[in-house]
């Protein structure tokens, strides 16, 4: 992976990030049946930073708070506690004015192809509405120009403006979201499970156009996905979640050769054996509990072959071993048996 | 009418850009309208043709009263009260001059149909049109905004709901009769109508659009505009607003219907337009004191005119509901 | 004879547009006991060869040549109501949204007595203890409780586990399992695909598994059937299927799968995308997107040849087999 070596200042700084939802049932409904306020807490006082030009990747299964990350970056939601830092500046919770600036170097690409692009605007119009709400370019002729560029750069062409989204496979759908989040010339994309809703052999054009647009353009990604492969391929470093919070996060190939974690190592087992080495795998155990209630101290141990009375009472800190952040006390007190590496770099 | 102005003109627009910018012109609006499923299941369906068709004439004959009624009906000086009471031109009784016959002033029966008609579609779209801005306008701002405001307007909306509409309309009409003077009242009494029909009758497109923003409002290419930083306001109007309008164009077919209906069941109760400019439901007041006289066409010509136009409205209003839902296709 | 055997199926669906053919001679077969992939991108074809299979095509989809054949007896051209008992029976279904495949006002123990005493002539409480050591047997904690629970009370993949139990209730012989695992997160999915691999060990059913995720069929499969609009490029051992690939687009399918543990620069890309149905090329229908297309690739439709020990629909072994 010979990329540009990212720059050593971090771009992106998240410190003690959490948020809570209320998922209660109507104030008339909790009057009349005595039921409690419900509070969900879908990212729960979580630390990581983002170097300039890295792809940093947030993996975790459905649930797990990494959505809710990336539209916390972005300014979707507010934080309910914490600080998200971009270039030194705290921006979470700026109001819809103050944010204008930042918004411009921060962009999102997002899941859903079908979805994410207004059926009932032509392509050149979707892809010039940030161009003109950043006053990017001035006079139509500049806007179509800059639009007709876009296009290019993602692979369609000048023609494909007229058209609308609904005449456009998924593959293309998903460049046409990418051109309008380069539209503004961002440093930063926020890329929320981009290819899984795509074919693989889609999902492989749309990952080489990613990274060849980080190579010229000097992008930074925070990439959330749910597949390892995916993960794997793009990733610089990761952060694995679960339940709202990290329990793993450092270089993706130290974690990948060698995880700590015990639900990393469970997650890193599911991978289909694509190869088909016929190698034995541990069972997986469990499903992920509902996260209203989640469980007492560290929120894996119901399903954690290690866990012991500490890690039911008392939630891990991330501790620093070699390069990577690990939360988890097993790996503190060495009582993790080690198993097998599962991706040796064959 | 209006909408085939409407295509006409962003056909014209699209050609002269087309024209200017790409070589290779995509197909224009009218192609795509002629190729598309709404024409398409149009065209399978002759009950649908068949109501278009009567809406159409009636619009015509409506808009062109002036031009195409044997007579006028307002005009008293071509009135002659010894045309009174004359039966249908083919019953033995009848004069070929009064095809449907006259009414008790005289008047041409058909004549002052034709003139109706003009008076109950005006005031049928132009109350449809009140309720839509008012209805699509609250759904949108209710939806989008959610919260306090959207429980504060569903809860007014279901209070009035549990009025009859006609109940609703009546009190809106004499709330602003006994606000106004008398001498107003004549002139007024057209904008008295709309605003009480109008009125009683957004609630519908409100829930409708409400419940469709509250969809919308979640997508992602809406995530995508708040992202952009968009305004709240804009992304309302460029955004949603053009992906909630198909089913409030369905409602607003149907409830031209009802408010057609309306209009003349308030003006059948004496509430609603003067006898000097009767609409379809005045001619049918007016009739109704001599149905029992024998003078049966006096009435019943007006009130089948009304059945008729109702329920081709209606029948175009089913027809767009089920070419409009995916799910029937 | 083999268990099933699909003979040039074709399954049409009319439009005004014209007629589509969205299942184009597919010929395959599954013996008794074997897991069969269907594998390919969506669009391929893939589960509309399994509902015509199980006989649920909607309208205005229709099978429009071609045999099924179940135990050597045709089923493509059966009634309603003598396919319905065959389903279910015979042949049981999995699909990829368990909430939606279970009736959400009954509980999941009615749901599994009903289609038991719908094919087998058992008492209530029979019914009920065959039911429960379903749910035994498809790793359902407490079984004996939750027999009892209605399924929006239970997880996606237990959901998943319940569907299973359903379908093998009337222990067929054939499961049609269509994207059984793609609406369930990573770690759940091994879990049923371990589960459905168990399950036919012990009861010899034979499993047709409609996937767009070859990594499930790695994991699973005997043997992989690979569409393309609507046909068979390549069917055969799912290992030379995966590790020697005949079919070009094969070969570029698998090249397109980023592996963990494999240093890779940029993944290898097929250019372009399926065909939709109304634009599907002349020849080969891979040939627009195919590096290795020559003239014959774009006049003539190849059909499957053998080679090997499967079948590769491609010129390219035509070719080979004459020159070596």
């Amino acid at each position: 992976m010979a990329k540009q070596s990212p720059t050593a200042d971090p771009i992106l700084q998240v410190q003690n990030l959490s948020r809570v939802f209320d998922v209660s049932p109507p104030w008339l409904n909790r009057v009349i049946e005595g039921q409690p306020r419900q509070l969900l807490k879908a990212v729960d006082g979580i630390d990581f930073s983002v170097k300039s030009g890295e792809t940093f990747s947030l993996v975790g299964e459905s649930g797990c708070g990494k959505s809710t990350v990336a539209r916390l970056v972005v300014g979707l939601y507010g934080p309910s506690t914490g600080q998200i830092i971009f270039e030194g500046d705290d921006i979470g919770g700026l109001s819809r004015r103050e944010m204008a600036p930042i918004r411009r170097r921060i962009q999102m690409i997002f899941q859903d192809p079908y979805a994410s692009l207004n059926p009932r605007w032509r392509v050149k119009d979707i892809i010039a509405e940030p161009i003109r709400a950043f006053h990017l370019a001035h006079g139509g002729a500049a806007i179509t120009a800059r639009v007709t560029e876009l296009l290019e750069q993602v692979k369609l062409t000048a023609d494909d403006g007229q058209k609308y989204p609904h005449e456009f496979s998924g593959g293309q759908r998903q460049r046409i979201s990418i051109a309008r989040a380069l539209a503004s010339e961002p440093d930063f994309l926020v890329c929320d499970e981009p290819t899984s809703a795509l074919d693989v052999s889609v999902q492989a054009q749309i990952l080489n156009l990613m990274k060849n647009l980080q190579r010229e353009l000097g992008l930074t990604y925070l990439f959330i996905s749910h597949n390892l492969a995916v993960v794997y391929y793009i990733s610089d470093r990761l952060a694995v979640m679960y339940l709202g919070r990290l329990v793993e996060v450092g270089p993706a190939r130290d974690i990948f050769k060698n995880p700590q974690h015990p639900y990393t190592r469970m997650l890193l087992d599911t991978i289909p054996d694509l190869e088909m080495s016929g190698r034995e795998r541990l069972p997986v155990a469990g499903e992920v509990p509902n996260p209203i209630n989640p469980p007492s101290g560290c929120s894996f141990h119901p399903r954690c072959p290690f866990a012991n009375a500490r890690c039911r009472s008392e939630a891990p800190q991330p501790r620093m071993v070699g390069s990577t952040a690990i939360a988890c006390h097993g790996v503190e007190e060495n009582r993790i048996i080690e198993a097998a590496p599962v991706a040796n770099g064959r | 009418m209006w909408l085939i102005r409407a295509c006409a003109s962003i056909q014209a627009r699209h050609m002269g850009m087309a024209d200017m910018k790409s070589p290779a012109p995509a197909p224009s609006t009218l192609q795509r309208m002629r190729d598309s499923d709404i024409w398409y299941s149009f065209k399978q369906s002759p009950i649908t043709i068949a109501a278009a068709v009567v809406t159409v004439t009636f619009f015509l004959c409506a808009l062109l009263a002036p031009w195409l009624a044997p007579h006028d009906p307002f005009d008293l000086v071509s009135m002659d009260i010894m045309d009174s009471f004359l039966a249908p031109a083919w019953s033995i009784d009848g004069d070929p001059r009064f095809l449907l016959g006259t009414d008790d002033q005289g008047r041409d029966v058909l004549s002052a149909i034709m003139h109706g008609s003009r008076v109950s579609l005006f005031i049928g779209f132009a109350s449809v049109l009140l309720a839509l801005l008012l209805g699509v306008g609250l759904g949108l701002w209710s939806g989008f905004v959610g919260g306090r405001l959207d429980a504060f307007i569903m809860r007014v909306a279901e209070i009035q709901l549990s009025f009859p509409t006609i109940l609703i309309a009546l009190l809106v009409n004499g709330v602003l009769r006994g606000a106004l003077q008398i001498e107003q009242q004549v002139h007024l009494a057209y904008v008295v109508l709309i605003l009480s029909i109008g009125i009683s009758g957004w609630v519908q497109y409100a829930r409708t659009v409400r419940g469709s923003t509250m969809v919308e409002r979640n997508k992602e290419y809406v995530q995508a505009a708040r992202v952009i930083g968009i305004h709240p306001w804009l992304i309302m109007l460029r955004h949603i607003l053009p992906n909630v309008t198909g089913p409030v164009l369905v409602i607003a077919t149907i409830h031209l219907a009802v408010a057609i209906i309306s209009e003349a069941t308030l003006s059948f109760l004496g509430v609603g337009v003067p006898p000097t400019e009767p609409s379809l439901g005045t001619l049918i007041r007016i009739g109704n004191d001599f149905l029992f006289s024998g003078e049966w066409w006096i009435t019943i010509f007006p009130g089948a005119a009304l059945a008729i136009l109702v329920l081709a409205v209606n029948l175009l209003g089913d027809w767009l509901r089920d070419a409009l839902n995916p799910k029937l296709r | 004879m083999a268990l099933l055997e699909v003979d040039q199926l074709r399954v049409e669906f009319l439009t005004r547009n014209g007629t589509l053919t969205a299942v184009d001679d597919v010929s395959l077969k599954i013996e008794e006991g074997e897991v069969l992939g269907v594998v390919g991108e969506s669009g391929a074809g893939k589960s509309m060869t399994g509902n015509a299979i199980i006989g649920l095509l909607e309208p205005p989809g229709r099978i429009a040549g071609g045999e099924i054949r179940l135990d050597g007896q045709r089923i493509d051209n059966l009634p309603y109501e003598k396919m319905r008992k065959i389903r279910g029976a015979e042949i049981g279904a999995i699909f990829q949204d368990p909430l939606t495949s279970l009736n959400p006002l009954y509980s999941v123990g009615q749901q599994l007595v009903e289609t038991i005493r719908t094919h087998s002539d058992v008492g209530l409480a029979a019914a009920r203890s065959r039911a429960l050591e379903l749910l035994n047997e498809v790793g359902i904690p407490a079984a004996s409780q939750r027999i009892d629970h209605f399924p929006h009370q239970f997880s996606g993949g237990m959901r998943q586990r319940v569907v299973i139990a359903l379908a093998l209730s009337a222990n067929p012989r054939l499961i049609i399992a269509d994207e059984p695992t793609t609406a369930l997160d990573v770690s759940i999915q091994a879990q049923i695909i371990a589960l459905l691999k168990r399950l036919c060990r012990d009861h010899g059913t034979a499993v047709m598994l409609v996937t767009h995720d070859m990594g499930v069929i790695a994991e699973t499969a005997d043997r992989v059937a690979v569409m393309y609009a609507g046909r068979i490029a390549e069917i055969g051992p799912v290992a030379d299927v995966i590790k020697h690939a005949k079919h070009p687009y094969t070969d570029g399918l698998m090249g397109s799968i980023p592996v963990v543990g494999q240093q890779t620069e940029r993944l290898a890309q097929i250019e372009g995308a399926m065909p939709r149905l109304t634009a599907i090329p002349d020849g080969c229908a891979f040939n627009p997107r195919c590096p290795k297309a020559f003239d014959k690739c774009r006049q003539t439709r190849p059909d499957p040849i053998a080679s090997g020990a499967g079948e590769v629909a491609c010129w390219l072994i035509e070719q080979e087999a004459h020159h070596g």
